[in-house]
């Protein structure tokens, strides 16, 4: 074992199989702390499933998963996981739509989950001023008042991931955050998530190239659940084995 | 206090209370029978039957409406607190039944001496139920462990959607089947009836009667200023947030089984409060009470009433079960149909029952008369009051 820094996540050797179907196949990831990483990959390169194992929605047939010094998420399960610090952003905006934008980002805050503590809480100040200071990142302080519901799908997107926010995670996973957004949302989101690099972990999983170029450091390409290459996105797009599986048949498409 | 309910609807409430707790068993109690006003002991008692409908519809719409769980079997919960209570009476009744013997008619008649030879007949775990206060102990006791029990079994396994519909209706249907059975105990397909005391006092005295009606009012009441509270907290919001996005909530680090556990369990208690008061007003419990049937008629309530607030289910419960006196009067044959189409005509047409008509009208005229909602535009959406 070479004293590398501390990694705050390691995949090492996973795989995990649906039926047959070898959706992660003998995966490593390593990724450092306050990093931006984007992962990109075709269609059914696991992906979301990658992100499935990561947050305990799905247990990895082998491997081992860890997060920060030696903490096995393998056995854990979905809100044990998130409340070690691992926020998850999911691809379709999840967000409650009967609640106003305020209660969105207050049912997220840290704090007491237990069924008792939540009868009997009430909003404090601090916690008051938090929702404000979060709704003012994602810019949505005129909002606060609105439902969810009737934000625009750009608006809820930007939410969804103010919620992410309130929990104060270590590690946020933002799976396809620019789907279906405008271009000029799609700049804004690029903008938020690179604001938030360095204070907290990010990896964000997309298919837009013009967004990855935009956050990208590093890139990580899966391909039929394995890690491909590595590296910043010139080097990664002048990568054979990528031009071959991924964006070479971009390339001919175009 | 009272910082849960807005002014307007604090009103509505206490009209209504004073209405039905106060103005209507007086016109019972002190207005002469010949007089237009007097209430007739039959409609007082058919009342408090309603009242404790609404308080089952209460229960199924804490569940559906707010958590998004749809149970089938929340009669099952009204009627274990229906014989919980039941059992308390079969015992009052004491030497006064057709066999009089110590023991109640149909353990006579089906020969429990000689299955419970130690016990004079009496099974074993009837005994304490001699007492009131231990039955409606029970009341609460019994339904809660059940729902406990086959909750965490449920939410553990996460079973969600139409599989848990399909579950709760199961379960209910084979607790039919149980208590049909005469050897289960519990009176078979006759269940308990014939009562005559409760507490030291006539069952069908008209001032028994009268009481029985209050105190389904009460608690009538209290369920809904309790559970107006609750779904106020933090804790109602997030039953919602479960309703609404269930993975949400549990990639928030909310272990959501714990919550829909607490919702159906406090939701079984209810059911069960409502069943123990029912019992004495009709005079009987039965297995048919807690059939799958029964339960999908508190649904009816709900959707037609109006699901996901708390008045709208107590509107549905009075207005179909009125409505249905009537029917099963006038065209007795007919009344499941005309239920049926009336669940498929509000299913289809007013989502939001009864409730939600004057909203649905306000968008119908916007849509008609295309009165640009600039003014109102999106702001204007319902904003919660609580929190700034």
């Amino acid at each position: 074992m070479t004293s590398h820094k501390q990694f705050i996540l390691s995949l090492e050797g996973v795989s995990k199989s649906f039926d047959g179907f070898k959706a992660i196949n003998d995966l490593n990831f390593y990724m450092d702390e306050g990093e931006l990483r984007v992962i990109i990959g075709p269609n059914g390169a696991g992906k979301s499933t990658m992100l499935d194992i990561i947050t305990g929605r799905t247990r990895p047939d082998k491997g081992k998963v860890e997060f920060g010094a030696n903490t096995d998420l393998t056995e854990l399960n979905e809100y044990e996981i998130n409340r070690l610090g691992i926020g998850r952003k999911f691809q379709t905006p999840s967000v409650y739509i009967d609640h106003t934008v305020f209660e969105n980002i207050l049912l997220s805050l840290q704090g007491s989950r237990s069924v008792w503590s939540t009868i009997f809480s009430r909003v404090t100040a601090s916690q008051r001023e938090r929702i404000h200071e979060v709704l003012k990142t994602i810019g949505l302080t005129d909002r606060a008042t609105w439902k969810a519901g009737a934000l625009s799908h750009g608006q809820k997107q930007w939410l969804e991931i103010g919620m992410l926010l309130a929990q104060n995670p270590k590690l946020l996973l933002v799976d396809e955050p620019a789907a279906g957004m405008t271009d000029e949302e799609t700049a804004k989101t690029g903008e938020l998530l690179m604001s938030l690099a360095g204070k907290h972990s990010i990896i964000v999983i997309e298919h837009d190239m013009v967004f990855v170029r935009q956050i990208a450091r590093t890139v990580s390409v899966l391909h039929q659940g394995s890690l491909l290459c590595e590296g910043t996105v010139d080097q990664v797009q002048s990568d054979e084995r990528v031009i071959e599986v991924y964006l070479g048949r971009k390339k001919k498409a175009q | 206090m009272t910082s849960f309910l807005p002014k307007r609807e604090a009103l509505l409430v206490v009209i209504a209370a004073f209405l039905g707790l106060v103005v209507l068993p007086c016109l019972n109690a002190y207005v002469p029978p010949d007089s237009a006003f007097h209430v007739s002991n039959f409609t007082l008692t058919l009342y408090g039957k309603y009242l404790c409908y609404s308080v089952l519809a209460i229960g199924v719409n804490l569940l559906w409406g707010y958590t998004g769980l749809l149970s089938l079997g929340q009669a099952l919960f009204f009627s274990l607190g229906g014989y919980a209570l039941g059992m308390y009476l079969m015992l009052m009744i004491g030497k006064l039944g057709q066999y009089k013997a110590d023991i109640p008619d149909f353990m006579v008649f089906l020969e429990f001496p000689a299955r419970f030879p130690a016990t004079a007949g009496l099974p074993p775990h009837w005994i304490p139920f001699k007492s009131f206060w231990f039955a409606a102990a029970m009341v609460i006791i019994v339904p809660a462990v059940v729902a406990y029990i086959f909750g965490w079994l449920a939410f553990r396994s996460r079973i969600k959607g139409v599989y848990f519909s399909i579950l709760s209706q199961a379960l209910t249907y084979a607790a039919t089947l149980m208590f049909f059975r005469n050897d289960f105990t519990f009176g078979g397909n006759n269940g308990l009836t014939d009562f005559k005391f409760i507490l030291g006092h006539e069952v069908n005295s008209p001032v028994t009667k009268r009481w029985l009606y209050i105190a389904s009012g009460v608690l009538l009441l209290s369920v809904y200023l309790g559970l107006r509270w609750l779904t106020s907290t933090k804790f109602g919001m997030i039953q919602r947030a479960i309703r609404d996005s269930e993975n949400r909530v549990l990639f928030s680090g909310y272990a959501t089984a714990n919550f829909k556990l607490f919702v159906f369990v406090l939701s079984a208690i209810i059911c069960g409060l409502g069943g123990a008061l029912f019992v004495p007003q009709v005079g009987i419990i039965n297995p048919s009470e807690m059939g799958p049937d029964k339960s999908l008629e508190a649904v009816v309530w709900c959707a037609v009433g109006g699901r996901g607030n708390l008045l709208g289910p107590i509107l549905g419960a009075i207005g179909i079960n009125s409505l249905k006196s009537y029917a099963t009067h006038a065209f007795a044959e007919q009344w499941p149909y005309i239920l049926g189409a009336l669940f498929v005509f509000v299913t289809l047409f007013m989502p939001k029952g009864i409730i939600g008509l004057p909203e649905q009208f306000r968008e119908l005229r916007k849509k008609l008369f295309g009165k640009p909602a600039a003014e109102t535009g999106p702001v204007a959406q319902p904003v919660s009051p609580k929190i700034p």
